[in-house]
């Protein structure tokens, strides 16, 4: 549903310096799925959502979309697919329904036409209650309904969701994810950037990362897991960590090892044979420790393994 | 036809959100009220030399150059709308639609036009209590040429918007153009009391003619050569503020 290779953008920043925000991007999104496209701040995620949606002209690369060709016809993509923005767009002076009825006249849908879809679509997404009210008057949720219920008013076949739960409180959240689910029941195929791993983890059939402008990981979110094998064990040690970390880097057992907050983060292959290891050499070398957690890796520990960062902090 | 239909759907919205906060419209039309109602009536004397013998020769001669100043400045002011409605992520819904790019723009543009005209309108009805009279004809053809200053003015401050791209820089700029390019075009009073030198300066400024050609067609004077001459000005910088426009909306709005 959407394939690209080599897809390729830089800017000319200032003093004639260029910057190369994405330097080649492959993807292969199938159709139906929710697809869920990560990365820090800076590495390239948001131009080349912006590219996909034909915001902004590539630099070299292909891509196609619903069968489109993305640098061919930008036209026919524009038609197939939908877009909503991490702010939206509405206009605070506007009621739902006028959006709507306009939204659907943009694609060149007829008055008549429009009409309905804006009921069906206020229907669908629980909004006829509010439709002739301004958007000025609705709740954070609300707004985040209508602004996908624009995005799908001609029935596009891809729908790109920037940052779609940014500021909803949790039930407004859980709220979104069943939109997001029922519209991949109706057969269509959502990509979706988001901040939130528990979202993605939760919400997306396949992810992506993206850093550096480059794809560094994709697949399934429990892949992914996988692939960063074996456990994480977090020890909390007290005083300096250095002298800890030097002294467990070298353990058989333990494949990477990073100094957290107050301790160590260790990953290892298998923690019933490693953590008899940790604590021995840990009291053997006199260091004193609190707490010990283990936890199978997460979609953070993913994240953190490729791209070196927090999502949190990046 | 696909820009043409573009075009009006753009207008129709944002025609729309006149209605919705009507405020702008009165916001706009104070100050040239105030000039129509509070300094219009030192004329009659201060006009004599032009041969102004009683207020609706002064009304004449006045309020031509109050409409021009009124589309000129507020045109020129409209391209903060534009920077705010970026801002705010609408015009980039409207980008991922197939809508032309062209419509985008024009219908903007011609929906600021369509409000000034109403205030222009008011304005005249507002000066005829006071002694104005005028023909419908040569009135119509006046509206035109305020609606192509008004046009241009607007296409050349989203232009500029979208050039400079910060509201805080774009107020002191217009206001900088803009001051010069009012008095230069004598619409306070004509430059025909002006001395030779600043006549000389004025010539350089289209809006000078256009002035002019409002005037003598506020006067009833279809054929006076004015009229051509400030109606062809307009339509080429009409013309060319409109593509320059355009043209840096679809390269520049990303």
């Amino acid at each position: 549903m959407i394939k690209t290779s080599g897809l390729r953008k830089s800017f000319t920043v200032k003093k004639g310096a260029t910057v190369d925000a994405v330097r080649g991007v492959d993807l292969d999104v199938t159709e139906g799925e929710i697809f869920g496209f990560l990365g820090p701040n800076g590495a390239g995620k948001t131009t080349t959502l912006r590219m996909l949606s034909t915001l902004l002209v590539p630099d070299g690369g292909e891509a196609t979309i619903a069968g489109a060709d993305l640098r061919g016809d930008p036209g026919q993509v524009r038609m197939r697919i939908g877009y909503v923005a991490q702010g939206g767009g509405t206009t605070d002076e506007v009621t739902a329904r006028e959006e709507l009825v306009l939204q659907a006249r943009m694609y060149g849908i007829g008055k008549t036409e429009a009409r309905e879809r804006a009921n069906t679509a206020l229907d669908a997404f629980q909004l006829t209650e509010y439709a002739d009210r301004p958007c000025a008057t609705y709740s954070g949720g609300q707004r985040r309904r209508l602004d996908i219920a624009l995005g799908v008013i001609h029935h596009p076949r891809v729908l790109f969701l920037d940052e779609p739960t940014v500021g909803l409180d949790p039930q407004s959240r859980a709220h979104m994810w069943d939109e997001v689910r029922r519209l991949r029941a109706d057969g269509m195929t959502v990509f979706i950037t988001t901040h939130y791993l528990e979202e993605a983890d939760a919400l997306c059939d396949r992810i992506a990362i993206i850093d550096h402008g480059t794809i560094v990981a994709e697949g399934t979110p429990d892949d992914l897991k996988r692939e960063i094998s074996g456990d994480v064990v977090t020890v909390g040690i007290e005083g300096s960590t250095q002298h800890a970390a030097d002294l467990l880097r070298d353990k058989d057992d333990v494949q990477r090892l990073e100094t957290i907050d107050g301790g160590l983060r260790l990953y290892v292959d298998d923690s019933s044979t490693a953590i008899p290891q940790i604590l021995r050499a840990l009291d053997g070398a006199g260091i004193e420790f609190g707490k010990l957690e283990l936890h199978r890796p997460s979609l953070d520990d993913v994240f953190l393994t490729k791209t070196g960062r927090q999502m949190r902090e990046s | 036809m696909k820009p043409f239909r573009d075009t009006w759907l753009v207008f129709q919205r944002q025609m729309l959100l006149v209605r919705r906060t009507p405020i702008r419209l009165v916001i706009g039309i104070t100050q040239p009220i105030a000039y129509l109602l509070l300094f219009a009536p030192l004329l009659k004397p201060a006009l004599a030399p032009m041969g102004a013998t009683s207020y609706a020769d002064a009304y004449r001669i006045y309020v031509p150059g109050l409409l021009v100043v009124l589309v000129l400045l507020s045109g020129l002011f409209t391209g903060f709308g534009l920077l705010a409605e970026l801002r705010a992520g609408i015009i980039e819904r409207s980008r991922v639609t197939p809508m032309s790019r062209f419509a985008l723009l024009l219908g903007r543009a011609l929906s600021e036009v369509a409000t000034l005209m109403g205030q222009a309108v008011l304005i005249t009805l507002l000066a005829i209590p006071f002694g104005l009279t005028v023909s419908i004809g040569p009135l119509l053809l006046a509206y035109l040429m305020l609606a192509l200053m008004g046009l241009m003015a607007s296409a050349l401050s989203y232009a500029v918007a979208l050039v400079i791209r910060s509201p805080a820089a774009l107020g002191p700029l217009m206001n900088t153009v803009s001051q010069p390019l009012a008095l230069l075009s004598g619409v306070l009073l004509p430059l025909a009391l002006a001395p030779h030198w600043l006549v000389s300066i004025a010539r350089w400024n289209p809006f000078y003619w256009a002035t002019n050609g409002t005037r003598a067609l506020f006067a009833g004077h279809v054929d006076d050569p004015s009229v051509w001459q400030g109606m062809l000005v307009i339509i080429v910088l009409t013309v060319l503020a409109v593509l320059w426009s355009t043209r840096l909306f679809a390269q520049r709005v990303r």
